[in-house]
């Protein structure tokens, strides 16, 4: 792809023999409040006919402050609000923050507190993807695909419900711990979402991944080479449909990572269509590393010991033992807490879009001094003008439908 | 235990040879420099010839209140290598007056929106930069809400719009 | 003849105008996503598949405000996209409504930062407020039921019961035709006309 805009001929047009081909672009604005953008952000196309020459994105129609707030809230308290960052797959993002947490407090977790945290960030994902490539479906006339997307989307709320009472903003990770336990019940949900999503995801592919509309509508567009993305700070799906390897679950490996099998999805066109057979191919990793964690699920406790003095103890230790009656004392009183060391330290997951991670200054008490969200939409977006010039201006919905941009994650 | 990235200490040692002593700190597992802003554009350029090729992040961190602190403003660069998943945060502190630094966006063309970013949040410059305007903010926006001085309910911006009741519509 | 001495064919019903544009106009709104957060989700739930929003006549979404009559703010509105939000409420035609959908819309929510507005009834009219973060689909759904309640009860077909202009003359004049010394409205033409105007509304 050419990064130069295209070669406009003066000498063929209008009777103005002086002017120049500037002249006869149109500008056309594209948002904030547009159905294809989803959310809301804005571009500036700059078009020559139907063909884009130039755009000029803008954002911050949903600038919040949740920077701001992680300034005032506690690590606990803060998890509410990451809920609302990535909100197609708000369970990812309260792992990559409590990651964050964890890592700046040097504690390391139960097995199987880190074996359910990677079942729901791979659910996380799988719904995800689900959605973004529902949209790419939507965008360029799938109706039909996306539905059977979003039912089996209702399906994971389904489960999220049952484990943690809300279906779409769960806030459920605790510091050291989550906020409850797998139940049975919970299990049989997920064993029984194992074996019916296959059969969804084949449906799926078979509507859409040789249909031959949408494959001439996504397939060369919006090329991103190898060399690009990495120079623009581009990471997980939209990366790795570029050519690059990079995947934190295997390069960086958390949680329970290491102990499962599984592929890095990569392709190298770096088109639309590369994008959206990486995120369906990822869903079908992730059954298989859900389906892995969920057999071999360590049994024990779920949140770190008393001794730890993070996480809150059962009510069966507060009744019971005096560990347990002062540790819920302490976490409870508002100038206790735990400690928190004075230091800073950044830590990532792989999150459904790309690396999410979050920079994490302490400075001794409960409440972040700096929480920095490092936000992989804002990168990718910031990719959008080069992707798109050059092409139709039908194919903008295409291109930022493949690019996944979460508004709130993009403006936070 | 927790995955501690691969050491930099050949990275490092190559740094130290060019520029002299380099401040550096290791803090669970993740190094950390300290480089004047004056180096800092050089320092990074080598890095990213060093095969730092991925800019992970440009963020800031204001130290009015924080304890101990003896500059206000502590940028903040991480980087990280796609070929052997090296991890570096290289740290640039500045001081009121105008706070200023060089831009990297002609070595990682990824720092131009977090650059914006930071100059929309805290109000730093960054000498070279192609196109400084704000991110998020409104460009009539007056303050740089994530300084620490700013309050967090703002100064009132949020209610000077006009009402637009059942009469107007 | 008296209207109960009129032999009227079974297919035939007797109704009031305004319950029979109400009728229509309630069992057929076009809602206007403006979807900006989480809550924009939750409205896509509404309308997909196992909620499905069509068995409520309100499934129709357009994303012009010109071919809306309902606009649903699902999330929340910052200080840079309210007056994109006034504009498209302002090129919506009347008769018109608005669901303030989620705590964020409503009320700010848990962000009382210094750019989000809270609650965006401080700036444009809300004739329905959904509480949640975000509100379930089913809540949505109910909130959609009570406005057509709202339609049905309250609408009329000249869409007096949103004018609040009229309401404020007609008030202005029950003052003043008790305080002598209040301007003589025989003798001004204009006021003669607006009251007039707003006489054929309900006094309220």
């Amino acid at each position: 792809m050419s990064l130069a805009p295209p070669e406009i001929d003066v000498t063929q047009r209008g009777p103005e023999a002086g002017a120049r081909s500037e002249d006869y672009l149109w500008t056309l604005n594209f948002g904030p409040q547009h159905p294809a953008t989803h959310t809301t952000l804005r571009l500036v196309l700059k078009l020559e006919g139907e063909r884009v020459v130039d755009a000029m994105p803008e954002i911050g129609y949903l600038h919040s402050g949740f920077e701001k707030i992680g300034e005032h809230l506690t690590f606990n308290q803060y998890v509410t609000v990451t809920d609302r960052m990535n909100y197609i797959s708000p369970m990812a993002n309260n792992v990559a923050w409590h990651h964050a947490v964890e890592t700046l407090l040097g504690l390391e977790l139960t097995p199987r507190c880190k074996y359910i945290r990677t079942i729901i960030a791979e659910l996380a994902r799988i719904s995800d993807h689900l959605l973004c490539n529902g949209a790419v479906g939507l965008d360029t006339g799938a109706f039909t695909f996306f539905l059977y997307g979003f039912y089996q989307r209702e399906v994971i709320y389904d489960i999220f419900e049952t484990l943690c009472g809300a279906r779409f903003t769960n806030s459920y990770t605790r510091v050291g711990g989550v906020s409850q336990d797998f139940t049975p019940l919970v299990i049989e949900k997920i064993r029984t979402f194992l074996k019916t999503f296959p059969k969804t995801l084949d449906d799926m592919e078979r509507l859409l991944t040789r249909n031959r509309i949408f494959v001439d509508r996504t397939k060369g567009v919006g090329v991103l080479a190898k060399e690009e993305a990495i120079a623009g700070g581009a990471t997980g799906p939209v990366a790795r449909a570029s050519g690059v390897t990079r995947d934190l679950r295997k390069d960086e490996p958390y949680l329970a990572y290491e102990d499962f099998q599984f592929q890095v999805c990569c392709a190298s066109a770096g088109d639309c269509y590369a994008r959206y057979l990486v995120r369906m191919q990822e869903m079908r990793e992730s059954l298989k590393i859900v389906h892995q964690a969920l057999e071999n699920l360590p049994a024990g406790d779920v949140n770190v010991g008393i001794d730890q003095r993070v996480a809150r103890p059962t009510k069966q230790q507060v009744y019971s033992t005096i560990e347990g009656t002062i540790s819920h004392f302490e976490l409870s009183m508002a100038n206790r807490g735990f400690e928190v060391p004075c230091a800073e330290s950044y830590a990532a997951i792989e999150a459904p879009n790309g690396e999410l991670g979050f920079y994490v200054v302490g400075d001794g008490s409960e409440t972040a001094y700096r929480a920095r969200c490092r936000p992989p939409s804002v990168l990718h977006f910031a990719l959008f003008p080069q992707l798109i010039r050059g092409h139709t201006l039908s194919d903008v919905v295409a291109v930022l439908g493949s690019l996944n941009i979460i508004a709130a994650e993009l403006d936070r | 235990m927790p995955f501690v990235p691969p050491a930099v200490d050949d990275v490092l040692a190559a740094l130290t040879e060019r520029f002299g002593a380099v401040e550096s700190s290791v803090y669970r597992g993740q190094t950390q420099l300290v480089v004047s802003d004056r180096d800092a554009f050089d320092v990074l350029r080598h890095l990213a010839d060093a095969g730092f090729d991925l800019l992970v992040d440009v963020t800031c961190v204001d130290y009015l209140e924080y304890r101990g602190a003896r500059r206000r403003y502590g940028m903040v660069y991480l980087l990280a290598s796609t070929a052997t998943n090296q991890r570096l945060t290289v740290r640039v502190f500045l001081d009121d007056p105008e706070p200023a630094v060089q831009s990297v966006v002609p070595i990682w063309p990824a720092a131009n929106w977090l650059e914006r970013e930071v100059w929309d949040m805290f109000g730093i410059r960054f000498i070279g930069h192609p196109d400084l305007r704000r991110l998020m903010m409104p460009e009539e926006f007056a303050a740089h809400p994530l300084r620490k001085d700013y309050p967090l309910q703002g100064r009132g911006e949020r209610h000077n719009f006009p009402v637009i009741t059942r009469d107007h519509s | 003849m008296a209207m109960n001495d009129l032999q009227l064919p079974e297919n035939v019903f007797v109704s009031r105008l305004d319950s029979l544009a109400n009728w229509c106009r309630k069992n057929s709104l076009w809602p206007m996503p403006f979807a900006t957060a989480c809550c924009g989700i939750e409205l896509m739930a509404t309308g997909a598949s196992k909620h499905d929003l069509a068995r409520f006549g309100a499934e129709v979404f357009r994303f012009s405000p010109r071919q809306c009559d309902l606009m649903i703010v699902a999330g929340r509105v910052v200080m840079k996209m309210l007056p994109v939000l006034q504009r498209i409420w302002q090129q919506m035609h009347e008769p018109k409504w608005c669901i303030s959908m989620g705590a964020c819309a409503s009320t700010g929510g848990v962000f009382d930062t210094y750019a989000v507005v809270q609650g965006i009834d401080r700036f444009i009219p809300v004739d329905m407020y959904v509480p949640g973060c975000p509100p379930r689909p089913e809540q949505l759904i109910q909130a959609i039921i009570d406005l057509q309640d709202k339609i049905q009860r309250e609408g009329t077909i000249t869409g007096r019961e949103f004018d609040t202009a009229g309401r404020q003359l007609r008030k202005r004049a029950l003052v003043e035709a008790a305080d002598p010394l209040a301007i003589d409205a025989a003798r001004n033409p204009v006021l003669q006309r607006q009251l007039a105007a707003a006489a054929t509304g309900p006094q309220s």
